[in-house]
């Protein structure tokens, strides 16, 4: 009974949806505000529809209902409580449908906070979060529908699949979607200012909050999934340049570009239809990370011509909303067109090229993950493309982005550099030099490539300490409390950001030219030496989990500074999809991980182990988790509050009829 | 490697002839410390990683030989080694990969007629971009002065707070 509920209360959110597509259109072209009003309704009906039929899947995976065919295929009742819930999106179906309550979610948070905007702009950027809501709610209903029963009931469940049985699996799927969704808010907002013809500074400002709220969780989305990718796959890597990582990897090059050319947008009314172009695309390759990942085209291009169904939905939506943005972005960007000046040195100097080195970023990604598949669909062989391929094109563009952003920060609106403020980056290229000769003394063999990242991470790093520092300092005689109180979140948001980028080449570039890995054979007693620890084997035990058998080690690790620790690393089969799993051992550290994962077995007494040392590999995370915690403090930021609280004041001088057209 | 086989199957045979009764007690330990040893002369040696990580487990979900313990991936490894040992280059070992499981096997794909646009996509972009950002900066310096856009743009912004403020309906 639950089932069918949720299934009605998600064929309701479509006719709401509708609903919310239609009428506030129809209102903003007649300047009737009771049917642009209707906009906000209809969001609060519709997320509560969505949610609805999400929380009745979610009961139906809680009560073990296995007459519901996509629980009886992603569940089990052995399973433990908590990753019966993380299995509502540990399917197709179920993530599909996680993807609209974001959608829902975004659309309801727009709606109530956005009083303040012009009435217009709001009600049609509702309408257009409601049609995308459409799209995918006609997508789950005709080909994908998690609530489609099996008769006769299983008598239990499938199981889910091991690999997602893991924390991080639970927060990944929630908070990438939350990221990529909310690219669709920066989209209507765009699609509405080319409908109206007008961009302006307070569209800008709005847009803002809302793009960093997404690109934030975004970047903890992306690290969440690599850092469960580093504990979960038993082999210690953490980027792989898999497709379906690129996939998400493509929206936040997009959305990273958004955020800075938003800035100058608001601040020097420039970039307008650049904009507008790069809030479109950042949602056209979040649609295609999800047509991507979902239509099967990534396993092999003729899994997707056997079963088209799915593929050739989400095509169809892909290029009816991409292609339909352009179209009127070509109609209506010339609108926007303010050439304006660009000083050299100028701070809308350094985010053009900002700007520009992204797009490479994302075009030569974008190139990379979908040239096998076109040459395949071609007939022209099989090829793989792989990290050898990304690590050789990405890391030249990736590090020049990096260096140029010390300038960046020093830069100022309109005003060429000139040369006292290049000497006031003294500190910076000081440590761009201590932290190349530290890297190139401390790791052998000898990385060029290595030193120069570490040194381009020294030098932003040194540059944005600097210039907080110079900040608070100041020139007059206010305490620098007084002048910390004053500053507002989005400077302290962006130093931070800009410090995780360096943070995060230092571990990348550690990680790559100084990590050591063995694979080791080891019988109970025996023990290996491993760059400087010694890795002994005591014993090898049976384990019974809830619902797998395991195979357990547990090792000692004398570390070179003479302190035990004790790592137990497991492999696991689970009881009902057979699959063997490896839980790597890891000892994590600020300066190194000590990983060690089971391979295979060679006797009752032998196992092979792979052991890594893994220097600043956590540097990566803390790196992206730095990121991530900037764009909250930029969200956080007053300027964007005080928009909201007089927003609301004004609401009635806001509910004006456009005549922009 | 080829020897060491050897050596386990003389092992086992002299085994099996010489006690019925504890050669299958003593034949298991014996292997797999004869494995063993071979799994580390495979493993210590770098070359052997550094190869198997540009090389695609032809079984698995994209996953390297480096990475992967699925047997095939154990075998390739075993085969690199041999083929180290017999003083093959890596151009060669990774030649004789090529010509049995195709390109496919290969991360790093090949320059090729078919993948020209691949290896000379970045590069274009680049160019594109440097060309897009030098125009744009260009045709600033052409315009001269900050003069009518700086005016334009400050009163677009005092528009805007006023609008935020609430004080000018929307236009």
């Amino acid at each position: 009974m639950i089932p069918e509920l949720g299934h009605l209360a998600l064929i309701l959110a479509m006719a709401t949806a509708l609903g919310l597509a239609v009428v506030p259109l129809i209102g903003a072209a007649r300047g009737q505000t009771t049917l642009m009003h209707f906009a906000h309704r209809a969001a609060l009906v519709h997320a509560t529809l969505v949610f609805a039929a999400f929380a009745a899947l979610g009961y139906a995976f809680w009560a073990n209902d296995f007459s519901v065919k996509y629980v009886a295929s992603h569940s089990n009742s052995a399973l433990p409580v908590a990753y019966r819930l993380a299995a509502v999106w540990g399917g197709h179906e179920g993530s599909m449908l996680l993807w609209l309550l974001m959608l829902a979610l975004w659309t309801l948070a727009v709606s109530v906070f956005s009083r303040g905007l012009p009435q217009v702009l709001v009600a049609r950027a509702l309408a257009v979060m409601g049609m995308v809501a459409i799209c995918f709610e006609s997508f789950i209903l005709f080909t994908s529908n998690p609530f489609s029963r099996l008769i006769p009931a299983a008598a239990d469940g499938r199981d889910l699949n091991p690999l997602l049985q893991d924390p991080g699996m639970v927060l990944h799927p929630p908070m990438l979607y939350m990221g990529y969704v909310g690219f669709s808010v920066a989209f209507a907002l765009a699609v509405s200012a080319l409908l109206s013809g007008r961009m302006d500074a307070a569209w800008a400002r709005w847009c803002r909050p809302w793009t960093i709220a997404a690109w934030a969780s975004l970047t903890g989305g992306i690290a969440l999934g690599s850092w469960w990718a580093y504990t979960e796959l038993g082999w210690g890597g953490w980027w792989f340049w898999d497709p379906v990582e690129n996939a998400s990897f493509l929206p936040w090059l997009t959305g990273t570009a958004l955020i800075h050319s938003l800035a100058v947008t608001e601040k020097r009314g420039q970039f307008k239809s650049w904009t507008a172009l790069l809030a479109i695309s950042s949602f056209a390759l979040s649609l295609l990370g999800t047509f991507l990942v979902r239509s099967g085209v990534l396993t092999s291009v003729h899994a997707f011509a056997t079963d088209p169904k799915r593929g050739v939905f989400i095509l169809g939506l892909l290029v009816l909303v991409v292609g339909g943005s352009f179209l009127l972005f070509a109609w209506r960007a010339g609108r926007f067109a303010a050439p304006g000046t660009v000083a050299k040195g100028s701070r809308e100097f350094w985010l053009l090229t900002n700007n520009a080195l992204l797009c490479v970023a994302t075009a030569t990604v974008l190139l990379g993950t979908l040239y096998p598949l076109a040459l395949d669909a071609l007939g022209q062989g099989k090829i793989s493309v792989g990290p050898p391929y990304f690590d050789a094109v990405f890391a030249p563009v990736g590090l020049a982005l990096a260096m140029l952003l010390g300038f960046g920060a020093w830069s100022r609106w309109g005003e060429a550099m000139d040369v006292a403020k290049l000497r006031s980056l003294a500190p910076a290229a000081a440590g761009a030099i201590a932290a190349g000769a530290l890297f190139a003394g401390a790791v052998r063999p000898f990385s060029w490539l290595g030193t120069l990242a570490v040194a381009v991470a020294g030098w932003l790093a040194m540059a944005t300490l600097w210039h907080v520092v110079r900040r608070l300092r100041g020139s007059g005689s206010e305490r620098w409390t007084t002048r910390l109180a004053r500053q507002g979140g989005s400077y302290f948001g962006m130093q931070l950001a800009h410090l995780g980028v360096a943070v995060f080449i230092v571990g990348v570039a550690c990680v790559k030219s100084a990590e050591t890995t063995r694979d080791v054979p080891l019988q109970i007693g025996q023990a290996a030496d491993v760059a400087g620890y010694q890795f002994r084997l005591r014993t090898l035990e049976d384990v019974q989990g809830p619902n797998y058998q395991a195979v357990r080690a547990t090792i000692d690790v004398a570390l070179p500074s003479g302190t035990q620790i004790v790592l137990a690393p497991e492999k696991r089969v689970y009881r009902v999809q057979t699959m063997p799993m490896t839980e790597a051992a890891i000892d994590s550290g600020l300066l190194r991980d000590v990983y060690v994962s089971m391979g295979e077995a060679i006797s009752q007494s032998a196992w092979i182990f792979r052991v890594q040392v893994k220097p600043f590999v956590n540097w990566i995370w803390g790196g992206c988790v730095l990121m991530a915690l900037g764009g909250l403090l930029a969200f956080a930021d007053r300027r964007y509050r005080l928009v909201f609280r007089t927003g609301i004041s004004a609401q009635p001088s806001a509910a004006v009829p456009a005549a922009a057209e | 490697m080829a020897s060491l086989r050897v050596a386990a199957a003389n092992y086992r045979l002299l085994g099996s002839a010489l006690l019925f009764a504890t050669a299958a007690f003593m034949v298991a330990p014996a292997q797999a410390q004869l494995r063993a040893a071979q799994e580390q002369s495979v493993h210590s040696n770098p070359r052997v990683m550094e190869l198997a990580e540009q090389l695609r487990c032809l079984v698995c979900q994209n996953q390297t030989i480096a990475e992967s313990n699925a047997a095939l991936a154990v075998d390739f490894k075993n085969q690199i080694a041999q083929m180290i040992a017999a003083g093959k280059s890596d151009d060669e070992i990774m030649r004789f990969m090529v010509d049995r499981y195709g390109d496919f096997v290969l991360y790093r794909p090949p320059v090729k007629a078919s993948t020209y646009l691949l290896w000379g996509g970045p590069m274009l972009f680049a160019l594109l971009g440097a060309w897009v950002l030098l125009r744009r900066v260009r045709a600033s310096s052409h315009a001269g002065l900050r003069s009518g856009e700086a005016a334009g743009n400050a009163d677009d912004e005092a528009r805007a707070e006023a609008l935020l403020a609430g004080k000018e309906p929307h236009r």
